[in-house]
């Protein structure tokens, strides 16, 4: 269990390290690329020189990226708030501290001023959708999983596979039409601030939405599949035959035993919601963090782009490492072999 | 059972002879006709399929050319236009038909070569286990952690979006989710006796694999690549509409989508008509799939 | 009167009335059971023999009145103790279930819930069906578990099923089953999953429980041998039809009708000597009941079926006499049981030349290490010694066996043997040359070719992909003994002619064939290559009993024919009687005996080998077989005891040199090794395992 829990660890920093190494290279590989987006169209010569010869551009990518290392542990000063280049970078922390993930050339603001507020707009959404979507799937899939065949896990099937099919665009654009345009209930838009006709809470329903219906369905099926297959099995007949109640077998024979598979799936719906929001922000115009990573990788702020995908890959990673030690805990034969 | 009542069959030579393609082909349809959900995905899929082939015959006009005169009246069913203009005076319905058939060639290309990098992967790691599998789904894991989406970002935003690199992306992006499932359908496969017997009559492990394995995971793959093919239609909509997709002006849906969402409270039907197109195209490779898996589980 | 009767003693547990039973499904109805009636009294045992697809777990299914969606009964009924179970409500069946009719099934690893452990399983019956609170329940479990002879009830109750063994598995199931006191007990092939050692303790348990809790017992089972031990009267099921019935006495003394005799033919006996009686193997497939055709079902496949006669109209289920022995057969009365043949198989001339040489050959497994401390490299490497120092000869054109339940490395040497997996240590010598360190890749192609195998399941052993003709043909081109297609078309002809299949059968896919008919492919395709050696890894245990001995037949006449030599492993002990000359006795890895056939089943036996020879159900009989019974698990392969390697179990265990000495190995005649501490003359004096006796009836 502990050399277990001890070698994801290790995978998750592995992971960190290779993915941060491979995002590292793809923006930095061509240092006159580094320059240009980091200066802007319109940067002179001179400049772009200074530039070189502080961020040393023509060090090779892995020692820029150990260097990159050094800047984020707080081992070295940040190079681009040096006065010199006259960027106009400062960091009310200062140059050098722990976590110093640099500064963003689109927002001209340190990226640690940007991310985490960002980041937590996003959260907000994804827990009300998570929120959302969990009991829902939850109790149909279960439902219907139960008894494969019937009228509900017929409807139950089609609704699932008809909204998984539609992309959160076109689904984000229909609803518009419905209730922005149509109905005139919601806001079209989600900036999260106070605008004179509608809250805060209303301008989260759209978003929302769009993410429960696109997830919805297939968490659903997943539960429901694996119920169906937990139904048929014979410790299910042996139960049944027991002469058990059936809520009995099913509450403490079947769910548990049916939960094991989705668990992880579901789980991963957490790091889909963070991460995939991207197109949901898109279209409400959501200050969030999908939003910010699009715009920054768009505009060519590699330090926010470097810094927004660390902090993904985190996410991403750490639930995986939660799902598969939650595996572990519902699964006897993985936890005591 | 049906195995012992046509094992009991007197063998006539009908029996004997190989089934050829076209029969082959008939029965395919004839078991597909046994689900509703494969008979409307197949459905769907064909009327786009037909859309794409025939939009340069069928198709009213040039998608890429604007007509200024129906910029006053945009809207649908008006004269000439039956699903309306978009923002620049272009026809809907011929732009619609385009936009099938950028998608509809990119798509089966990006599959096609992604599941042949992700079979190849997925049946070196489990036919061979010990340190293979370990690189290989070492590597995997890495890529499969990554959200897809950034990748997709980050990838398309650095090296620019073409059709080359779109496919290249989805091949990054699935070839090791695809490896992962014949991984398993090979380890689950190599334990059966008949593949022990090619062992020991000193088969070499290609062979193996490709003549003795790959024919039995079929089944799964086949369901497994429908719904791929619906996912990757969404993914080149979603990266149209992050403005990451093909480049203008060819049509594309989600670039169409992406192009005029905020026009959306004045004209919706620019933004509608690509996502409803869009839509049923997925819904229908994904009700083939769920289709074709009813009827293999029937078996 | 249905539903309302009081039981009364006369009146029978279970009462079942032209029960038909059928399976609702798109392509219309099949029919399962078709008039099939029953009657068991209180406390009486009643076993039902059939093979697989006859509707035997149909019947049990629909006793429980738990047939999924697609199952209903079409006409009949079922009284339990003279209550209609279809008059059930809902909640009267929930008691039942469970409450008054428990039941035991074939696998019990999937018959418990992996993620509850065993306590917990079994403490709900308590308090669901008689609302005992949980301390009650606890101690009723542990009550129980300790009838079922279960070691250490208290840590048992907290394990979860994947973590016991088979057998304890089984143990726990039955202590569910009889933890609400039933009056009627199924059991659905309670033993078939298991080794024959622990089925023996099993089956001994069965019947003593059956006595200490008065419970009646509905015993399904492929098995002659296991129906003998555990029942009073017998029916024997034949596609959804009940074929005959009796008292065990009549029914196995005087069988009536054709099949049941050609089961008893389809058995080789464990106690009569080699070939002096050959196995009649029932000709044709097990017909399914939706395939059958006017008159009587076993027809196609009876000797004795006269046309115009038993192809008519429906067979009624007759009585013999008054004692209620009843067979549906019209011509029971004039048909002479066929006498059992010699073999006529002569042995094998004097030939002595030795083909196969293991010395000392020993395959270890390193044993991957999860500890942390593994980890950081301290900790010694652990081993699974698989084989070890395993060494005898193989005669050219002689079968010999190697006998041994799971986990003994029998299927480990005939890797070692074909390639798959190299040896440790030691050599194996085929002609002269050492192949125990070439893996398969590194053999020459004539090498690979002189040495082929026979795999045990019928559903894995061919490729669905493929084609019969290709699967043969493969091996002909492989070894390069035809090139041009038509040779290769003539050579898989011959082939499938040599395992008496018609020609056409070479265009077939394995899902079209029955499982014996994969096996005679399966056997084709291992003579394809005319090899000089064949293994047959338990070749025909997963087959039906009647098609079961067509095979083994049909595996002897072509080894015969090609001079092949056969490496046999084997479980089951009676068909390695029937066809070996030498038999290898393996135990954790070891040999334990080997010698020739005669002198293993003869004292001096190896304590070992008497217990599995006393643990065979035996169906015939007139033979009798002493009681010996193996207590405790075999050990775990990882960490197997010092000395001899069957000490923790042995009945016959003489002291601490058991447990630290590794036993010599004695010869009492040249050829014949027994690797015990006890002297031989000790050994000798050991009683034999099967006396004949003088038949019972007639």
């Amino acid at each position: 269990m502990t050399v277990f829990i001890l070698k994801r660890l290790g995978l998750v920093v592995l992971t960190m390290v290779v993915s941060s190494f491979l995002v590292f290279t793809l923006n930095e590989f061509s240092p006159g690329n580094v320059a240009s987006k980091t200066l802007g169209p319109y940067a002179s010569q001179e400049q772009k020189n200074i530039l070189f010869e502080r961020l040393q551009l023509n060090d090779p990518v892995l020692l820029r990226y150990v260097r990159w290392i050094g800047v984020l542990t707080g081992v070295i000063v940040d190079p681009l708030q040096d006065p010199v280049l006259g960027l106009n970078f400062h960091d009310p922390r200062g140059d050098q501290y722990f976590g110093n993930l640099g500064y963003s050339t689109l927002y001209k603001v340190p990226v640690n001023d940007v991310i985490w507020n960002r980041l937590g707009n996003t959260l907000a959404l994804a827990a009300i959708a998570f929120a959302i979507i969990l009991p829902l799937s939850m109790v149909f899939g279960i439902l219907s999983g139960m008894s494969e065949g019937s009228m509900l896990d017929r409807t139950l099937s089609y609704t699932g596979i008809t909204l998984t099919s539609i992309p959160e665009f076109a689904s984000g654009v229909m609803l518009m039409a419905i209730f922005v345009l149509w109905l005139e209930w919601l806001p079209g838009t989600s900036p999260l601030m106070s605008l004179p006709e509608w809250s805060i809470a209303e301008q989260f329903v759209l978003p929302v939405l769009v993410l429960v219906l696109y997830d919805f369905g297939y968490v659903a099926r997943m539960v429901r599949g694996s119920m169906v297959e937990v139904m048929t099995r014979p410790y299910i007949r042996t139960a049944i035959l027991k002469g058990l109640p059936y809520r009995r077998v099913i509450m403490k024979h079947a769910l548990r035993n049916a939960m094991i598979a989705p668990f992880t799936v579901i789980l991963l719906q957490i790091n889909f919601l963070i991460t995939g929001v991207v197109v949901t922000e898109v279209i409400f115009g959501f200050p969030g963090f999908g939003r910010m990573l699009l715009e920054a990788a768009l505009f060519g702020d590699i330090t926010l782009v470097e810094a927004a995908t660390m902090v993904a890959v985190f996410i991403a990673v750490t639930t995986q490492l939660v799902g598969d030690i939650g595996y572990m805990y519902l699964n006897p034969r993985i936890r005591f072999t | 059972m049906n195995d012992q009542a046509t094992a009991r069959q007197p063998a006539g030579p009908g029996a004997a002879s190989r089934p050829g393609l076209a029969a082959r082909t008939l029965k395919a349809i004839g078991l597909l006709r046994e689900s509703k959900a494969a008979i409307i995905g197949v459905g769907l899929i064909l009327f786009w399929v037909l859309l794409a082939l025939l939009a340069p015959v069928i198709a009213p006009y040039d998608p890429l050319k604007s007509n200024y005169a129906a910029l006053a009246n945009p809207g649908m069913l008006t004269p000439g236009h039956l699903l309306g203009t978009d923002h620049l005076g272009r026809d809907m319905l011929s732009r619609i038909m385009w936009g099938a058939r950028t998608v509809l060639t990119v798509t089966p290309v990006a599959i096609l070569i992604a599941y042949v990098v992700g079979i190849t992967l997925g049946m070196l790691a489990g036919y061979y286990r010990g340190w293979v599998d370990t690189l290989i789904s070492r590597v995997s894991d890495i890529i499969l952690s990554f959200p897809v989406l950034i990748l997709y970002i980050i990838l398309l935003s650095t090296v620019g979006p073409s059709v080359f690199n779109i496919i290249v992306a989805v091949t990054l992006a699935f070839a090791p989710g695809i490896g992962r499932i014949v991984r398993g359908l090979v380890l689950d496969l190599r334990t059966a006796e008949y593949v022990a017997a090619a062992q020991i009559r000193g088969e070499t492990g290609p062979f193996i694999m490709i003549v003795e394995l790959l024919p039995n995971a079929r089944g799964p793959l086949i369901v497994d690549a429908c719904l791929r093919f619906g996912y990757t239609v969404i993914t080149i909509g979603v990266l149209g509409f992050l403005g990451l997709g093909l480049p203008p002006p060819d049509p594309d849906w989600g670039g169409m989508v992406s192009e005029t969402t905020a026009l959306i409270t004045i004209f919706p039907h620019m933004a509608l008509v690509p996502s409803i197109a869009l839509s049923s195209l997925v819904i229908g490779f994904n009700l083939l799939a769920d289709g074709l898996r009813e009827i293999s589980m029937r078996d | 009167m249905a539903g309302s009767a009081t039981p009364t003693s006369d009146t029978p547990v279970l009462q079942i009335e032209n029960l038909r039973v059928s399976y609702f499904i798109r392509a219309g109805d099949i029919p399962a059971v078709l008039d099939f009636s029953l009657t068991i009294k209180a406390g009486e045992s009643y076993g039902l023999v059939g093979e697989s697809g006859c509707g035997k777990s149909t019947v049990a299914m629909a006793i429980m009145r738990y047939m999924g969606i697609a199952g209903r009964v079409v006409a009949g009924r079922i009284l339990f103790e003279g209550r209609d179970m279809a008059s059930l409500g809902d909640e009267e069946l929930r008691r039942i279930r469970g409450g008054k009719i428990a039941m035991v099934y074939q696998e019990p690893y999937s018959a418990l819930n992996p993620s509850m452990n065993v306590g917990s399983q079994l403490m709900e019956v308590p308090m669901i069906h008689e609302g005992a609170s949980e301390c009650d329940a606890y101690d009723r479990a542990i009550e129980v578990l300790r009838d079922v002879r279960m070691p250490d009830p208290q840590t048992v109750m907290d394990r979860y099923p994947h973590q016991i063994s088979g057998g304890q598995q089984q143990r726990v199931v039955i202590a569910m089953a009889l933890l609400s006191n039933p009056s009627l007990l199924i059991l659905d092939e309670p033993t078939t999953a298991l080794d024959v050692t622990v089925e023996a303790a099993v089956l001994d348990l069965i019947d003593e429980l059956r006595r200490s809790y008065g419970v009646a017992l509905l015993y399904i089972s492929h098995n002659l041998g296991v129906i003998r031990r555990v029942c009073d009267r017998v029916g024997v099921m034949y596609s959804g039809e009940l074929m005959e019935e009796g008292t065990i006495a009549e029914m196995f003394a005087a069988p009536r009708h054709p099949y049941t005799m050609g089961l008893f033919g389809c058995i080789p006996t464990v106690g009569a000597e080699k070939h002096t009686r050959a196995l009649q193997p029932i000709r044709g497939q097990v017909s399914l009941p939706h395939q059958r055709l006017r008159g009587c079902v076993f027809g196609p496949r009876c000797d004795h079926a006269q046309a115009g006669r038993c192809d008519q109209g429906e067979i009624p289920l007759v009585r013999t006499d008054g004692s209620g022995h009843q067979v549906r057969c019209l011509r029971w009365n004039d048909i002479v049981p066929s006498v059992a043949r010699a073999t006529g198989q002569a042995d094998h001339g004097a030939g002595d030349e030795v083909v196969l040489h293991v010395d000392g050959m020993s395959k270890f497994y390193e044993l991957p290490e999860r500890s942390l401390r593994a980890l950081l490299g301290g900790g010694a490497v652990r081993y699974v010694k698989a084989n070890e120092r395993i060494s005898f000869d193989v005669i050219r054109g002689r079968t010999i066996a190697i006998v041994g339940e799971s986990g003994c490395g029998k299927s480990t040497f005939a890797k070692v043997l074909t390639g798959l997996e190299t040896a440790t240590e030691g050599s194996i010598e085929l002609h002269g040359r050492n192949i125990a360190t070439i893996p398969v890749q590194q053999r020459s192609s004539e090498l690979i070719r002189t040495l082929q195998m026979v795999f045990q399941n019928p559903d894995g052993t061919l490729n669905p992909s493929h084609s019969v003709g290709w699967a043969i043909g493969r091996v002909v081109r492989k070894f390069g003994l035809a090139k041009d297609a038509d040779k290769v078309r003539a050579r898989v002809e011959e082939m499938l002619d040599i395992v008496r299949l018609p020609a056409v059968f070479a265009s077939r896919k394995p899902r079209q064939l029955s499982g014996g008919q994969k096996q005679r492919i399966a056997v084709a395709r291992a003579f394809a290559g005319k090899p000089n050696i064949v293994i047959a890894d338990e070749p025909v245990s997963a087959l039906d009993v009647s098609v079961q001995a067509a095979v083994i037949n049909l595996l002897m006449d072509v080894q015969e024919k090609f001079g092949t030599t056969l490496l046999f492993i084997s479980h089951d002990l009676s068909v390695v009687r029937y066809l070996s000359d030498h038999i290898v006795v393996m135990y954790l890895g070891q040999v334990m005996e080997m010698g020739p056939a005669e002198a293993v089943f003869r004292p001096p036996y190896h304590p070992y080998t008497e217990a599995l020879l006393s643990a065979v159900p035996v169906a015939d009989p007139t033979i009798e077989q002493t009681h010996i019974r193996l207590t405790g698990e075999m050990p775990s392969i990882i960490d197997p005891p010092r000395g001899c390697r069957f000490c923790t179990r042995c009945p016959r265990r003489i002291g601490e040199i058991c447990d630290t000495v590794v036993p010599p190995e004695q010869e009492p005649v040249p050829g014949h090794r027994i690797r015990c501490h006890i002297p031989l003359e000790d050994l000798r004096k050991i009683p034999p395992v099967f006396t004949r006796v003088a038949a019972a009836a007639e």
